[in-house]
């Protein structure tokens, strides 16, 4: 099981709804791979059916209810299909019995299969990324994988950076984050995320504004490359 | 009528099970009496305006006349399950994005321990401990648990809109939450 969750106030920001959809992607992966989060956020949403009884009710049409009751059996009014991220899924070749896959859902289906299958895209020495399409521009949702022992370029951040490992293990800080683990870096903290040297690490990355290389080397990079 | 009537009194829970298994009419339309109001304020709250929120209001009960076969009393209360489907519904409508989920099904899912037999009245206890525990909490408090339920960009919009530094914001949904982690969790 993790041990390092998302805060309490971004898994009710999640439960209410208002989490936009690169960090809710994030979360709910963590979720996938974490039930004490998924009770946490189960209260929380029962925070919202007890928020929603409390509401004062606002009047409708007094041919709201008809209007309704005429639709039950029209099969045209079927809701619209959920959204599903742009990214299509490989089908899966029909085997017998195979491994778990290492990605939970929903993150598969955003990266469209499973890291052995997608297409990387090498940013510097020891780091490939595999961007992921959320619908907003403001935030950057990807894949990083991370090459044994790769120290990311010390750097700071115009506001956040929230890291899912999904594979393998980061130390950061002082603190060691594996399989299902979620780190947070807050804007102004400097630091230099580095994968353990016994095999790749594959994370999630969920960042918010844009991120600036630090060090001396790093600030030579920004000029060439977008993290 | 007297059938309506006797509907209007029953628990929320009972009328949704009555849809589910026999797609119960007057049941339905106590159930929308009872919710279309709320929904309709909680997305007005959200954004939606005029007829596109009673369009909203009808989707969503649509759902709930659709769906009705998948509520489980033992995992939450109607009211919990409705507001599930209003939240989706808006992410949706209102903001048109996807909301990510878990898949129960999904293989690469780390299971939970198995529920206890008696989770439906569990659940319904917590309901009434969490009424309980909002009712309790300074005003103050209560008012910022609403807007984050309420709001799109909460923590920042709840800062803009009471004049509160963010920082404060923060530590006061801090505290509102402390005061109810027994109720919402440890219990
Ligand atoms: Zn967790």
């Amino acid at each position: 099981m993790p041990s390092h969750h998302p805060s309490e106030e971004m898994l009710m920001d999640y439960a209410a709804g208002s989490l936009a959809e690169a960090p809710a992607l994030l979360v709910a992966t963590h979720l996938a791979l974490c039930p004490e989060c998924r009770h946490r956020v189960s209260a929380f949403e029962a925070l919202g059916g007890v928020l929603l009884e409390e509401l004062s009710p606002a009047p409708l049409g007094a041919e709201a209810l008809d209007a309704v009751l005429a639709r039950l059996d029209d099969p045209a009014a079927l809701e619209p299909p959920p959204r599903t991220p742009r990214a299509t899924v490989t089908a899966a070749p029909a085997t017998p019995p195979r491994p778990a896959p290492l990605l939970p859902e929903p993150l598969r289906s955003y990266a469209g299969g499973d890291p052995d299958t997608i297409a990387w895209r090498r940013v510097i020495g020891g780091i490939e990324e595999h961007v992921l399409p959320v619908a907003r521009t403001d935030f950057k949702a990807c894949l990083y994988r991370i090459a044994p022992g790769v120290v990311v370029p010390r750097h700071t951040h115009g506001r956040s950076e929230m890291l899912l490992v999904l594979e393998g293990a980061v130390r950061d800080r002082g603190m060691r984050f594996g399989r299902g683990d979620v780190s947070f870096a807050d804007g102004g903290i400097d630091h230099s995320p580095a994968a353990e040297p016994e095999r790749p690490c594959i994370c999630l990355a969920v960042l918010d504004g844009p991120l600036r290389l630090t060090g001396p080397i790093g600030r030579w990079l920004n000029r060439f490359v977008k993290l | 009528m007297s059938d309506t009537r006797s509907d209007e009194g029953r628990a929320p829970n009972d009328l949704l099970l009555a849809v589910a298994r026999g797609g119960d009419r007057a049941a339905f339309s106590a159930l929308f009496r009872h919710f279309a109001p709320r929904l309709k304020a909680y997305l007005t709250r959200l954004g939606a305006e005029g007829a596109l929120a009673d369009e909203l209001v009808q989707e969503v009960m649509l759902t709930v006349w659709r769906r009705a076969g998948d509520f489980d009393p033992a995992q939450a209360s109607a009211a919990t399950w409705i507001f599930t489907i209003a939240r989706n519904r808006r992410i949706d409508g209102l903001r048109r994005e996807a909301r990510p989920e878990i898949d129960p099904s999904d293989p690469a899912l780390v299971p939970g321990a198995p529920e206890a037999a008696d989770r439906a009245i569990e659940t319904s206890q917590d309901t009434a401990r969490l009424h309980a525990a909002i009712a309790g909490l300074p005003g103050e408090q209560s008012e910022l648990l609403r807007l984050a339920y309420y709001e799109d960009q909460p923590h920042s919009a709840i800062a803009e809109r009471t004049g509160l530094p963010l920082g404060t914001v923060k530590s006061r949904l801090r505290l509102a939450l402390g005061r109810l982690r027994r109720t919402l969790v440890d219990e």
